[in-house]
Formats: structure tokens, C-alpha cells, sequence
């Protein structure tokens, strides 16, 4: 029996790296989403751009779960 | 169609039956946070489970070459055994549900193919260093990874969100667990189903009905799509309730973080070629999530208690599972009739006991505790 700590690591670094990362870029889209709602009395600034980072933040989110579905379907390898 | 004996019948029933239990079993594990937090009704939770449970179904071609992925030796496997070994491991499956304890389905079926050969074919027919190599050891580590991954992402959810309003965050990520819960409920149904596939599969071959290296007909992936999809449907209320409340008050940051985690270890150990068990990730991230939040508080009892069930699951799986093939092997069609039945009227008494205090979609987040026998006080009040 050996094990594969290599195969382990990559696992562990590679799981812990994106949850991390998905997990930070989506909180800061809604904080973004956030800044909207409470930027409604005050002037257009913070709300135009709490609009920009939510959109952007969860576009690129959208891309971590479409790349996600990729892996899942055996059809589209 | 004449190949197909009262055996074979048998065996297929019982591994539909089988893959009913392994889908309602682990529903929880992609929506019991979701449930808890409120990203979704219980009925839609357990709705849009189900239905990416089937679409899994069908999606999945690779269908699982063995039962066992090399841990037992399968020239030995008769239908008999595969049919003692299934009974094992509902019966596992049913009583674990009872008590509301997520335990692992693939150990559950693993288990009682181990005892079933053993007592079938006798001990070399088992291959203990596979055992260690693909069941042991990603048991041990895939919880710990998930749980990490779900407690930094937790721990930094909450760091950057301290100082904004609470309202929309809490909406904003109940949005994003529900696409996070659906990727875990598409991937379950492409790893779960497949398996109950490969059996009836192998099974079919082993009796000629099928060619060497045939795949399944559509007959059977439709079945057990069915039967894993009405599993996740009708919903282990039970399960979902010790996954989403007992082990620690999940709010929706917190769902959203262990749900991330779990999609990205099953699917990154997939990629590289762990099997694992999606419960034991699940639990994993919900408990990490729940360390990652100050002041949450995380019920270490029934985090103890689960990990006893994962201990136990094997060995308790192998036990049921070598009595029904040493009945099976050495009864012939009576054996397996007596043991069918037995195993009927086993199930049939869990879920008797379970009606004395039923957990559905309107009390699942009433309470955190599962309690046997009369109605709990929580329940009366509710009632009254």
C-alpha cells in the first residue's frame, strides 16, 4: 500500500485555494450589491460603482460554476 | 429476456431499491444548509435535488467498469452475493436514517460486498490493502480538506462583510447557495447513480444477458436515475435536519462557503482520481463553517456521534451483508426468498418506528435533535 501524497496535496491546495477564492470574490460582489442599497441617498457615485464590482464579481463566479458544470459533464471532455 | 433468472430479477430490485435509499439518504448533503438558512423552501430544496439527480443520471456515460473499484475480487462475485451485499447495505442505510446520522451510502454498499464475499467466496476473495488504499484513507482526509477550505472561506465571508449592512449580504449569499447546492446535487447524481448502473450492469453480463462489455441499456439508466431522483424527492428530513441544524446553526455565508467547499473537493478528488464519499465532504464543510464563524456554536456530541456512524458503517454494512450471503450460498432460491423477506419486514419496522416521531418538510428546522419513541416537547407545543 502506498500512499499518494503528492496527489493528496495537490487535493488539499487546490480545494482550499479556490473555495477561498470563490468564496472572498462573491462576498465582495455582495458588498458591492450592498453599497447599491445603501447608496441610495447619497449622489450616484458609490452606487454606480458597488453596480460594477457586484456584476463583475459574480460574472466571474458565473465562470467558476460553468467550469464546474465542464468537469461534471463527461460529454463536453 | 430468458436469461434473466429470479435471481437476477431479484438482484436488480433490491439495487433499485438500493439507490432509492442512497438518493434520499443524501439529499442533505447538498441542501440541508440551504434548507436551514432559507435560500429554499424544503419542497424546492428537495425538487430541483431530485431533478439533477436524474439529469445526472443520463449525463454520466462512464458508468463504473466495477462494482467495487478492485476491492473485492469480482471473478468470486456471484449475483448472490451482490444481492446479499445490497440487503447489507440498505439495511444500514435505513437504520442510519433513523437516528439521523449521515453516513457514507458508498461505504454502506462497500461494506456489505466485503462481508457478503468473504462469507460467500471466503477472505482472499477481499482485498484488504484496496480497502486501506481507496476507502480509509480518502475517509480520513476529504472531511479534514473540506472542513479547512470551509473555515477560512468562512472566517473571511464573515471578516469582509462585518461592517455592511446585514440584510442584503444575507440575501446575496442565500442567492449563491442555491447555485452552489444544485452543482453538489448535479455531481451526486453522476457519481451515485452510476454505481447502482454498474451493479445491475455487471450483474446482467454475469448472467448473460448482456454482452462482455456492454454498456447499460436505457431501461436501466432510467430506472436508476428514477429511483435515486424519487429518493432525493421524497427527502431524508431526518439527515437533513442533524446536517443543517445539529451540528451548528448554519447561516447563509456559512451555507454558501461549506456548500463551495464540497463542490471543489468532489470535484478536484474526482478529477484526480479519489473516490470519496459525499457525506463525509459535506460534514466536513459544514463543520468547518461552523468553527470559521465566531460565537456559532458547534455541537460536538453530534459531530462525535457521526464520526462513530462512519466508523461503524463498514464493519456493520459487512456484518448484515456476510449473514444474508451465508443464508443466500447456502439456500439457494429459499435462502434468498427468507432473506428478502426478513429484509422486508426490517425495513418495514424502521420506518414504523420512524412514524412515532416523523420529521417532514414543515418540522425539519423546528428543532436540531432527532428523538425516537414519543413526540418531543418542541413538537407538542408546536402542535397544540
Amino acid at each position: 500500500m502506498s500512499i499518494d501524497w503528492t496527489a493528496l496535496g495537490q487535493v488539499t491546495a487546490v480545494s482550499v485555494g479556490v473555495t477561498v477564492a470563490v468564496v472572498a470574490v462573491f462576498t465582495l460582489g455582495v458588498l458591492g450589491l450592498a453599497r447599491v442599497e445603501g447608496g441610495r441617498a447619497e449622489p450616484a457615485g458609490p452606487s454606480v460603482a458597488g453596480r460594477a464590482q457586484a456584476a463583475l464579481c459574480f460574472l466571474a463566479c458565473a465562470a467558476v460554476v460553468a467550469y464546474g458544470i465542464y468537469l461534471i459533464v463527461p460529454q463536453f471532455h | 429476456m430468458d436469461h434473466i433468472t429470479f435471481l437476477v430479477a431479484v438482484v436488480i430490485v433490491t439495487a433499485l431499491a438500493f439507490d432509492f435509499t442512497n438518493g434520499f439518504h443524501d439529499t442533505a448533503n447538498a441542501m440541508a444548509t440551504s434548507i436551514a438558512t432559507g435560500a429554499l423552501k424544503p419542497r424546492t430544496a428537495v425538487l430541483v435535488s431530485g431533478a439533477l439527480n436524474l439529469v445526472g443520471a443520463f449525463l454520466s456515460t462512464e458508468v463504473a467498469k466495477t462494482i467495487s473499484g478492485g476491492i473485492v475480487d469480482e471473478r468470486l462475485v456471484s449475483p448472490g452475493m451482490i444481492f446479499a451485499g445490497l440487503v447489507g447495505a440498505i439495511l444500514w442505510n435505513l437504520l442510519t436514517w433513523l437516528v439521523g446520522l449521515p453516513s457514507s451510502s458508498s461505504h454502506a454498499l462497500f461494506g456489505g460486498l466485503i462481508g457478503a464475499v468473504w462469507v460467500g467466496a471466503g477472505s482472499h476473495g477481499v482485498h484488504f490493502d484496496k480497502v486501506v488504499e481507496k476507502i480509509l484513507i480518502p475517509a480520513v482526509a476529504s472531511p479534514v480538506v473540506a472542513g479547512v477550505a470551509a473555515l477560512i472561506a468562512t472566517y473571511l465571508a464573515y471578516r469582509f462583510t462585518a461592517r455592511a449592512r446585514q440584510k442584503p449580504v444575507a440575501e446575496g449569499f442565500r442567492i449563491g447557495q442555491i447555485a452552489s447546492a444544485s452543482l453538489v446535487s448535479l455531481a451526486h447524481g453522476t457519481n451515485d447513480a452510476q454505481k447502482t448502473m454498474g451493479v445491475i450492469t455487471l450483474t446482467l453480463i454475469s448472467a448473460g444477458a448482456l454482452g462482455p462489455d456492454a454498456g447499460p441499456p436505457v431501461w436501466v439508466i432510467a430506472s436508476a436515475g428514477l429511483a435515486i431522483g424519487l429518493g432525493t424527492y421524497l427527502g431524508g428530513w431526518r439527515i437533513i435536519r442533524t446536517m443543517g441544524k445539529g451540528l451548528t446553526e448554519i447561516q447563509s455565508p456559512q451555507g454558501f462557503a461549506a456548500e463551495t467547499a464540497s463542490t471543489t473537493v468532489i470535484l478536484t478528488s474526482a478529477h484526480l482520481g479519489f473516490a470519496l464519499s459525499t457525506t463525509q465532504v459535506a460534514s466536513g464543510s459544514i463543520l468547518g463553517a461552523g468553527l470559521g464563524r465566531r460565537l456559532a456554536e458547534v455541537r460536538w456530541g453530534v459531530a462525535g456521534r457521526m464520526v462513530i456512524a462512519w466508523l461503524v458503517t463498514l464493519p456493520a454494512a459487512a456484518l448484515a451483508g456476510g449473514l444474508a450471503a451465508s443464508a443466500v450460498t447456502h439456500g439457494g432460491n429459499a435462502g434468498t426468498t427468507v432473506v428478502a423477506l426478513v429484509g422486508i419486514a426490517l425495513a418495514a419496522g424502521i420506518v414504523v418506528i420512524s412514524r412515532r416521531n416523523p420529521v417532514h418538510a414543515h418540522n425539519v428546522n423546528d428543532t436540531h435533535e432527532i428523538t425516537l419513541g414519543a413526540a418531543s416537547p418542541t413538537d407538542v407545543r408546536t402542535a397544540a
